[in-house]
């Protein structure tokens, strides 16, 4: 691989810190959504290959992935998922739908359901980390895609070999429902490299006046 | 005597933040920081501590259950859980134990209405 790049103990604490202040409000909404309690895993953040993100959830499900996606650009920019296994995708559409919508009319509903869902959550998640770090981000409007892992992961323009990714990995769940679905964040290296000189920008504003 | 607070998240930046936060309100208090709940379990078996200030969101055991279990041993410690899950499950939850709910990202604004009435209790319950 042509280039890496690390982040320090405290900016990857400093990151999922700001993950996990998003996804909770997110949270918080999605509950109003379908009026259940959404529990939240501890987000963790790592740096890596496409393929490698791709695997990792490859190793935890292996039927088609549902994602809603929405572009964000800003000092940062890149691709923002919330993914759901297949199956969970149409739970999740009838604990909003609640059940009155006949059998036959929930596909028809399942996809503007789904990126209802995934706007709530995922502008949710970035317009904290956006306000955090004191950087409007602008947000597409969402757009739902299927596929494998590998799928999911691709980069739109694949430039090089040496791309990698900021996998911000968190697993949620719905209480009393067989939900569960996962956030992901893709950035390219540049995109990257201002992410972190933000986020170091950040540590500094917290630290500043620590006498 | 001096008021002891243990600060538990699992963050440290998120500690600095609540650390800061409470010097700001209380500078002569003192502050013992944990990064789990295990330690702060451990802090609490080895000294006096007046007043928690917990992070929900935590590996392991979460900010409901320390609290929960911090209060089966402490009925009358000031407890504070601070979360960005305004979730109404998770508030309740706070409310049985009788933990005080507080926003993050914390701030001194945010966290003033709790540490006045932790300094109240206190003061009350001293004499």
């Amino acid at each position: 691989m042509a280039s890496t790049m690390t982040l320090t103990d405290l900016e990857r604490d400093a990151l999922t810190e700001l993950v996990n202040i998003g996804v909770s409000r997110a949270a918080s909404n999605l509950r109003k959504m379908i009026g259940e309690e959404v529990l939240l895993s501890v987000p963790s953040v790592e740096i890596m290959a496409p393929q490698n993100a791709a695997r990792l959830i490859g190793e935890r499900e292996t039927e088609d992935l549902v994602a809603i996606q929405q572009q964000f650009e800003g000092a940062f920019s890149g691709r923002a998922l919330l993914i759901f296994p297949q199956e969970t995708s149409l739970d999740l559409v009838h604990a909003i739908l609640g059940g009155d919508v006949p059998s036959d009319q929930i596909a028809e509903m399942e996809q503007e359901a789904l990126a209802e869902t995934g706007n709530v959550i995922l502008n949710g998640c970035l317009a904290t980390m956006a306000n955090m770090l004191k950087r409007p981000l602008s947000i597409s409007l969402p757009e739902v895609v299927r596929g494998g892992g590998s799928h999911l992961f691709r980069f739109r323009q694949e430039s090089s070999d040496d791309g990698l990714v900021l996998f911000l990995y968190i697993n949620f769940s719905v209480r009393n429902k067989d939900i569960r679905g996962y956030i992901a964040m893709l950035m390219d290296l540049p995109s990257l490299t201002a992410l972190k000189e933000l986020i170091t920008s950040f540590i500094n504003r917290v630290l500043g006046d620590e006498t | 005597m001096a008021i002891t607070v243990l600060i538990v998240d699992d963050s440290k930046l998120a500690r600095i933040v609540a650390g800061k936060a409470l010097a700001a309100l209380q500078p002569e208090w003192e502050r013992i920081e944990a990064g789990n709940a295990a330690d702060a379990l451990g802090i609490l078996r080895e000294k006096k501590v007046d007043v928690a200030m917990i992070d929900f969101n935590m590996p392991e055991k979460d900010g409901l259950e320390l609290a929960a279990e911090i209060r089966s041993g402490h009925p009358t410690m000031p407890i504070a859980v601070i979360t960005a899950n305004i979730q109404d499950e998770v508030i309740a939850r706070a409310r049985e134990v009788n933990a005080t709910f507080v926003s993050k990202p914390l701030t001194e604004e945010g966290l003033r209405g709790f540490i006045s009435g932790a300094a109240l209790r206190l003061r009350t319950s001293g004499e």
